[in-house]
Parts: C-alpha cells; structure tokens; sequence
C-alpha cells in the first residue's frame, strides 16, 4: 500500500494505491490518526489504484469518521472501482458514507 | 479439483491467501466482483484465525482446502488457535460502530452475507471453518 498527498488551502488529497487489509490498513490508520490532519476541513480520498479492501480497510475509516464529523471535517471518496464499493455496499457504509465518481464531483461536493 | 496451501500466522501472509485463492479460482467463470467478495470472505476469516485465535504467532500455522465442481465452490480453513465462539456472536450495528469509532467488528458480518453456508467445528484441537458458495 502507498498513500500519496496532496495538499491545497484546507483540502487533503488522499491517493491510496494497493491493498488495504488487516496488514496494510495499519499504515492508513496511523496517517488518519496524525493530529494535523485535523487543520483540513475536506479530506478527499482518491481511490483509482485502491484494488482491495477487507474489513480492516473498512474498520480504519468507520473509526474515524465521527470524530471528523464532529470536527465538521468532510471526509468523501471518489474514482472507486465497482468492486471495492461492492464491498461498501454489502454493508450499508455507502449509504453512511460519501463516495462520488469524479474528483471534480468530489471537489464540488466539499465545497457546498 | 482440490488445491490446498498451509501458511503460518503472520498478517503479512493474507496477500499470499488472496493470490492462492485468485489463482485457484482462475478456471472458474465469476464476475470480478464475485471473485473479489470469495476473496475478501476467506481474507477475513484467515485474519481472524491468525490475529485472534493465534495472537499472531509465526510458529502457528493455518491451512486452506478449496475445492470446487460446476455447481459449487468449499473453503476448509482450520487452525490449532483458539475455537471462534459462534454462540457469542452478534451482528454488529454499523451506525453504532460509527459513534463509537470501533475499527473492528464487521469482518464476520461480511463473511455471512457473502456466502452461501457457514459452518464452524471443533475436531480435537483443530479448528475448522468451512465456506460455501454456490455456481450460479
């Protein structure tokens, strides 16, 4: 797993390229866990390289999502290939979460 | 055919699991979203076996027995690790997990909606976990 940012005003861009399981998500958790990521209000995952997700993927963002709420922080995804949303899906996260096709979707998502 | 692959339980060893499974499955004709949810039950039960009933311990080791014909599809993982307590088990409440920022809990959830049957035994001291997906 390698995760990439790119950083603009008080956006983050998350790129995540790889795998995320019970091994690489701990990588993932850590970067979400860093105090500075609070400073952002829109973090933007892109997901076009994520080519798996388990439980412990999935595990890493439900955790903190309410504290990103709390903080008013937006957290949306986006460039999700159908077989990962899938597994979004068979949980009900994609109805709790928010994930758009384009960048440019997302991009307009956070700023309304 | 049958096709079987003994791992210890290292976290790192999962990737290898999905690629064992991938490659076995290979002549099998799915969707690459079926495949990908096969994969994904078999991750989590394999994590669960090396996380939770082995603490990780690379001197432990799981194995993985996949058979299949043209109607249906048998993953035997076993383990020597502590017994998964079907009996104590609950769905989670995903919204509630949300609130309560838990990272972990949903692994089984998944594993029952993607698969057909679900079954766990204790023989002696081996665990055994055995999935089944139909053909369509």
């Amino acid at each position: 797993m390698k995760i990439k940012h790119t950083i603009s005003d008080n956006t983050i861009t998350i790129s995540l390229d790889g795998e995320l399981d019970a091994s690489s998500s701990v990588m993932l958790d850590e970067e979400l866990s860093n105090p500075s990521i609070m400073m952002f209000s829109k973090i933007l995952v892109d997901c076009k390289n994520l080519n798996y997700i388990s439980s412990a993927g999935l595990g890493v963002f439900i955790s903190h999502l309410q504290r990103f709420e709390d903080a008013q922080i937006k957290l949306i995804f986006f460039n999700m290939q159908e077989k990962v949303r899938n597994v979004f899906e068979i949980l009900g996260l994609d109805l709790l979460m928010t994930i758009v096709g384009s960048y440019e979707e997302a991009v307009t998502i956070a700023n309304d | 055919m049958t096709n079987t692959l003994r791992v210890s339980c290292d976290r790192k060893n999962l990737k290898t699991i999905r690629q064992f499974v991938t490659d076995t499955l290979a002549p099998v004709p799915l969707t690459e979203i079926t495949l990908n949810q096969i994969i994904l039950a078999v991750d989590e039960i394999c994590a669960n076996m090396i996380i939770h009933a082995n603490q990780e311990d690379s001197k432990q080791f799981l194995n993985l027995t996949i058979k299949y014909d043209d109607q249906v599809m048998v993953f035997e993982l076993t383990d020597n690790g502590k017994a998964f307590e079907q009996a104590n088990y609950r769905e989670p409440n995903i919204k509630e997990n949300i609130r309560q920022g838990k990272k972990g809990g949903v692994g089984v959830a998944l594993v029952n909606r993607i698969m057909d049957k679900v079954e766990y035994s204790v023989k002696g001291s081996t665990n055994i976990c055995v999935l089944h997906k139909y053909i369509n």
